[in-house]
């Protein structure tokens, strides 16, 4: 019986092992690939050269382009969901009725549920042509447009981490602001949003790093060329997209292209790794004033 | 005094209009979504569509082989998928809660879970496509879906199990059962409505999933129907982006129809998983 108690755990120890394993796994890959690729290509070229052109017959390996093509989708993704997002958390928080709030929840998660390549056809087909008629000078494939619809798609994950962050402020806090005379706007944005920044600042994170890992959007969306620009209305390219750029063709394995994924990989990685650490980090201090 | 009162009030109205606004934005806006696919798709949507091979005339192309593709993903997947993540679950809330390797698990299962799902594809295509030697087959693909799907298990697995009361356990235990049996007999069954809708969520997520599929090189045009684990694959949402990316608009109009289906999958999906957690809601109250 007690032999049979000890397999029993250390089969269940395995299995939860696949994480560890899991994790090795990419580091080992991505590291294995990418260092490689740095023997060929210095550090410098690859961080400060302004072109990415991997796949041309003149190539330059700078990965500025894909960060700026990342950034922008990204930053017009938070401008749409944060205000939206936040305005939805206070307003179902503090605002809604019992029964509106019930019925209006699940039917944002159902937002979240939908697959990505669908929102890049809303990009491409519904959201692009629609703009297209108010900026005339925009081009078929935009940042735009991807943008916009990455933040549609990110708005329930604001909103439903900023009202858990808004409903776990202490009720004393809102009793006492009540008390005094404050109105429900001035108790939300003065006291509560204030109260659960930390957790708000979590989930807006969270959404960031979401977006610089979203894929199939832009890959759809947003043409796939690398250009280091702000501009909104032009063609550009992220990372992901890039990776999914070489996925689609006959790229030799071994060759230097190859190794391009994996080291525009290792970039994302990075990034998204970084974004999701601040964000534990934020969360930690912000449960230790509440405990 | 009065005035400031007044300018206060207002702002508390107005707010409350923006705020509605703001709600009904996103509905809106799935509802603008969801009735231009219908009305772009819908007509498209016929047997043949659901029987026929690819083809190269936009009218002739169905949806067979990439429905049974996705089909096989989804079921080799959720065999992988569940037995992992429902015992490493287990693992973490029942056996090692308080020792330091479940500690460094923990830590890894929530940066795994914001890692980008193509960054899973290069994973897959060194250590499964090649390593393995597994290829572009549905098992490769199902293995690294199952990957990226197991945080989310794990997690709905554990808020499961906490959610059971020490007192079923501590019963148990009073009666002479050991933790296995404790655990099998007593908290899983218990905790069993939701880990299921945990399940069900993570299995849709993963039928929608489409970058680390195409980094691991699934097929965008295939006319050999799937008959086992090693073959080579295609699924719907990779069909849909590779008809989007055609230039003809029968293509385009071929992505809208089978949009609508792999939208009516996961919204069955869906659907049963919350309808399961309302029903485990209301059933089991400690």
């Amino acid at each position: 019986m007690r032999l049979k108690e000890k397999i029993i755990e250390g089969i269940l120890l395995l299995c939860a092992a696949v994480s560890i394993l899991t994790t090795i796994g990419i580091l080992w890959v991505l590291i294995s690939e990418s260092s490689v690729f740095f023997l060929k290509v210095p550090l410098t070229e690859f961080l400060f050269d302004t072109q990415w052109t991997p796949l041309f017959a003149e190539k330059h390996f700078g990965i500025l382009p894909l960060v700026a093509g990342t950034v922008l989708t990204s930053f017009i993704a938070i401008v749409v969901a944060l205000p939206v997002g936040l305005t939805i958390a206070v307003y179902l928080n503090e605002y809604a009725p019992k029964g509106f709030r019930k019925f209006i929840k699940p039917i944002l998660e159902v937002l979240a549920a939908i697959p990505t390549v669908v929102y890049g056809y809303f990009a491409l087909m519904v959201i692009t042509p629609f703009l297209q008629q108010i900026f005339p000078q925009m081009a078929g494939f935009n940042a735009l447009s991807p943008g916009i619809v990455m933040g549609i798609m990110i708005i329930p994950m604001i909103s439903s981490l900023s009202e858990d962050a808004l409903y776990a402020v202490p009720k004393s806090l809102r009793e006492a602001s009540y008390g005094i005379g404050a109105t429900r706007f001035q108790t939300s944005f003065k006291v509560l949003v204030p109260a659960a920044s930390s957790g708000i600042v979590v989930s807006v994170i969270l959404a960031i790093s979401r977006a610089v890992g979203e894929t199939m959007i832009v890959a759809i969306a947003a043409g796939q060329q690398p250009r280091l620009t702000l501009n909104p209305f032009v063609p550009v390219e992220t990372i992901t997209t890039y990776i999914v750029q070489v996925s689609l063709g006959d790229v030799v394995q071994g060759s230097l292209e190859y190794q391009t994924i994996f080291a525009a990989g290792i970039a994302l990685f990075i990034l998204t790794f970084v974004l999701n650490n601040i964000s534990f980090y934020v969360k930690k201090k912000f449960e230790e004033k509440y405990e | 005094m009065s005035k400031r009162f007044d300018i206060n009030r207002t702002k508390d109205k107005l707010f409350r209009y923006f705020g509605v606004a703001c709600t009904i934005f996103g509905l809106v806006m799935l509802a603008i979504f969801l009735i231009s696919v219908l009305i772009e798709g819908l007509p498209r949507i016929d047997w043949g569509f659901f029987t026929s091979l690819p083809s190269r005339k936009p009218e002739n192309a169905g949806i067979l082989i990439p429905l049974l593709g996705t089909t096989w993903i989804m079921v080799l997947t959720s065999l992988i998928a569940i037995p992992f993540g429902v015992a490493s679950g287990i693992y973490l809330e029942e056996y090692g809660k308080k020792n330091r390797l479940a500690t460094i698990i923990e830590i890894n299962i929530t940066n795994l879970a914001g890692v980008p799902s193509i960054i899973y594809g290069l994973l897959a295509l060194e250590v499964f496509v090649r390593l393995f030697g597994l290829g572009k087959s549905l098992l490769a693909g199902s293995l690294t879906l199952a990957l990226l799907i197991l945080p989310i298990i794990i997690v709905a697995t554990r808020e499961a199990i906490r959610a059971v009361p020490k007192t079923i356990r501590e019963a148990s235990y009073a009666l002479g059962a050991t933790k296995w049996q404790t655990t099998w007999h007593q908290v899983l069954p218990a905790s069993s409505g939701g880990i299921v809708t945990g399940v069900i969520l993570a299995i849709s997520r993963a039928i929608g999933e489409t970058a680390p599929l195409i980094v691991i090189g699934a097929m965008l045009y295939t006319t050999t129907i799937p008959t086992s684990p090693m073959d080579d694959f295609a699924i719907l949402p990779i069909q849909i982006f590779n008809w989007l990316s055609r230039p003809q608009h029968g293509f385009i109009i071929n992505a809208t129809a089978a949009i609508i289906v792999l939208l009516a999958i996961t919204f069955i999906l869906n659907g049963i998983a919350i309808y399961l957690r309302n029903r485990w809601q209301k059933k089991v109250k400690w």
